[in-house]
């Protein structure tokens, strides 16, 4: 089932973004690591079957950036004092999460076959006191942003610097506490805060302007007072501009920034990009390999 | 938990293949078992038919609360607020200021957590009749503490007014709702859903409000149960026969305000007493019948089977019944080994 999944990174992550190297080099760098997550995704969602998969792959090019690009961690030591925080709000985006964590070598990859399995490190809606590398326990979505603010405030007032990202979904900006804690960042010019939003237009009853419109979304985060961009969450070079420029603007006391991520469900496999859009997939046992087949035809097209 | 295996777990060559927590909502229904689809949604859509004063809503949950079933039936009488629980507690209340009687469905957890003070002062304070859907009640998803609703009856029992109901089957559900939009003031009805088990039909039994009822009598051991667990209690009790044991039921859909006559009558009995419910031991139908008992001054001994006072695991739902003790054979080991 693995025979098509391909081998880890080459190189270590977690140092931040290698400018060593070029930009066109962490580009390519981002795009093998969110190939290798789409993999860890599909494998993941044959486990169960069914599930957050069209997410999963939607997310992938965020999650590359951040963990094989942005972040600060030491995989061996998800602990460790001096790392950056990554929160995961969306519960139910763990599958991806857990592939993003698998690829920077902080879960091992042959765990992942354990996802959503009784006694598993790795369960469906990802939570803290379960998986090495998570930080907060999501699932009810709309907490987030708020514990991120915290973390923010505590960092600063010991004198760190550490960054915190947040990664959320277009469906969380309909609660009302992600607004609180958009105006609680700004108001305490939390600038080391980086929100990272997957807008897939979609939510669990549908589409997300069929269930409550929450545009115009860069006019909203700029008038809460945020650096606020938007891009092609699955255009790699586009979103690390982002990242770099949101690095720029990230100072201890400023404006805290968020990234505003247009993906696509399913990213990746089009098969599933085709497929009508569900927020629970289900995918026959017969596609799965199809799914893989596809993947790994288009990152290869792709480098040629 | 803070007990999880280290890493490796899947170089062991499984022998047995691990349970699969899968979709959100786990089916609690057994294989072959007689269910009806989408009870709420239906029973709700055939209500509107003749009380024009019924609105739905839902907060990004139509599709999981069955709601859909009502949305399509009566379009112009349903309203999507978006994930937004207080905002739909909040337009609940508002409408119903306005005459009509609105439907507001949820999860549980967010129903009873993120917008309780919603529900309180909006609604159950000016006494108006908002009926709260809340899906996933107890332990009935694998997706551990941010869905799983193990208090929601203990949060809501202090709450002035409020009708809490928490109903077996299918047929439970088809009575309660247009009960419940005919009574005045707001109420909580514990939701089962998707192809919900059909299991009072069996017995002499339909559904009031405010009522308890007996099943099935018996002189040795008596449950009173409510939810879920009065199926599970139905199916222990006929296995306990096959041991000699004769057990009655007493099912308990309306926990407040509660039928504390019926109740206390079965259990000033010289019979074994249980309670058995999908909460938490803590404030919920244990707690509720202890107090009507010491109220009335018996000095009797009840037996709580329910939810441990912990956050629970995650995993497969039946993996999850049998660690917490909800199953049908947990029920029984627990009453063969308090008879001794
Ligand atoms: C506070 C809260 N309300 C409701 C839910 C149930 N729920 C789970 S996912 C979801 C959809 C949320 O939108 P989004 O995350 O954008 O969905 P996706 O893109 O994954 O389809 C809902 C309503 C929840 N988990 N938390
Ligand atoms: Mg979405």
């Amino acid at each position: 089932m693995t025979s098509t999944t391909p081998t880890t990174a080459q190189h270590a992550y977690g140092s931040g973004p290698d400018r060593g190297i070029g930009f066109e080099e962490r580009v390519r760098r981002v795009q093998d690591a969110a190939y290798r997550i789409r993999h860890h995704v599909l494998t993941m969602g044959e486990v169960q079957g069914q599930g957050y998969v069209g997410q999963g792959l939607g997310v992938a090019d965020i999650l590359a950036a951040a963990y094989a690009d942005q972040l600060r961690y030491r995989a061996d030591d998800p602990h460790w004092e001096e790392r950056d925080r990554f929160l995961l709000s969306i519960g139910h985006y763990a599958i991806g999460h857990y592939a993003a964590l698998a690829e920077a070598g902080i879960v091992p990859v042959a765990e992942l076959e354990t996802y959503g399995s009784d006694d598993s490190r790795l369960p469906m809606s990802g939570m803290a006191s379960y998986t090495p590398g998570m930080e907060i326990s999501g699932g009810s979505l709309g907490h987030g942003l708020g514990v991120a603010v915290g973390m923010a405030l505590g960092l600063r007032l010991q004198g760190r610097d550490e960054r915190v990202f947040n990664l959320l979904s277009d469906g969380e900006l309909d609660e009302g506490s992600t607004w609180e804690a958009a105006m609680g960042a700004h108001h305490h010019q939390l600038g080391r805060l980086l929100a990272l939003v997957d807008v897939n237009a979609l939510q669990a009853d549908g589409k997300t302007e069929t269930v409550l419109r929450t545009e115009p979304l860069l006019d909203k985060w700029t008038a809460f007072g945020w650096f606020a961009q938007r891009v092609d969450g699955n255009d790699v070079s586009a979103l690390l501009r982002a990242y770099d420029e949101a690095e720029v603007h990230s100072e201890l006391t400023g404006r805290p920034s968020v990234i505003l991520c247009d993906t696509r469900i399913g990213r990746g496999v089009p098969l599933l990009e085709n497929r009508e859009k569900a927020h629970f997939m289900r995918i026959e046992e017969s596609e799965w390999q199809l799914c893989r087949d596809e993947l790994t035809a288009g990152h290869e097209g792709a480098n040629r | 938990m803070t007990t999880a295996p280290a890493s490796g777990t899947a170089d062991a060559p499984s022998a047995t293949p691990k349970l699969k927590t899968s979709a959100m909502i786990a089916s609690f229904a057994d294989p072959g078992q007689k269910t009806a689809p989408a009870p709420f949604g239906h029973a709700l859509a055939a209500a509107a038919e003749t009380d024009p004063r019924i609105v739905g809503l839902t907060a990004d949950l139509g599709k999981y609360t069955d709601m859909h079933v009502f949305q399509k039936a009566h379009p112009e009488r349903f309203f999507q607020m978006g994930m937004a629980e207080q905002l739909l507690f909040g337009a609940a209340a508002g409408m119903a200021e306005t005459g009509l009687v609105p439907f507001a469905s949820t999860y549980s957890v967010f129903a009873a957590r993120r917008a309780y003070d919603f529900l309180c002062l909006d609604i159950a304070e000016p006494g108006l009749n908002v009926n709260i859907v809340g899906g996933l009640p107890g332990l009935t998803t694998g997706y551990g503490p941010s869905h799983q609703a193990t208090e929601d009856i203990a949060i809501f029992r202090g709450m002035p007014g409020l009708t809490i109901v928490d109903p077996c089957d299918s047929i439970d559900i088809e009575h309660a709702v247009p009960q419940l939009a005919a009574a005045a003031g707001p109420s909580y009805l514990r939701l089962l859903r998707g192809n919900v088990p059909t299991v009072l039909d069996e017995y002499d039994y339909t559904f009031q409000l405010g009522k308890a009822a007996i099943l099935r009598g018996g002189a040795d051991v008596v449950f009173v149960s409510s939810g879920l667990m009065t199926m599970r209690a139905l199916q222990a009790a006929e296995e306990l026969a096959v041991h000699k044991i004769d057990v009655a039921v007493v099912h308990t859909p309306t926990i407040k305000p509660f039928d504390a006559e019926t109740v206390l009558a079965e259990i000033d009995t010289p019979r074994l007493a249980f309670t058995l419910e999908n909460h938490t031991v803590v404030g919920g139908l244990f707690e509720t019948v202890a107090s009507a008992a010491t109220r009335r001054g018996l000095g009797k001994r009840v037996v709580p089977i329910g939810l441990p006072d912990e956050f629970l695991d995650a995993g497969a739902l039946p993996t999850l019944h049998d660690r917490y003790g909800l199953s049908r054979s947990s029920i029984v080991a627990r009453v063969l080994s308090e008879l001794g």
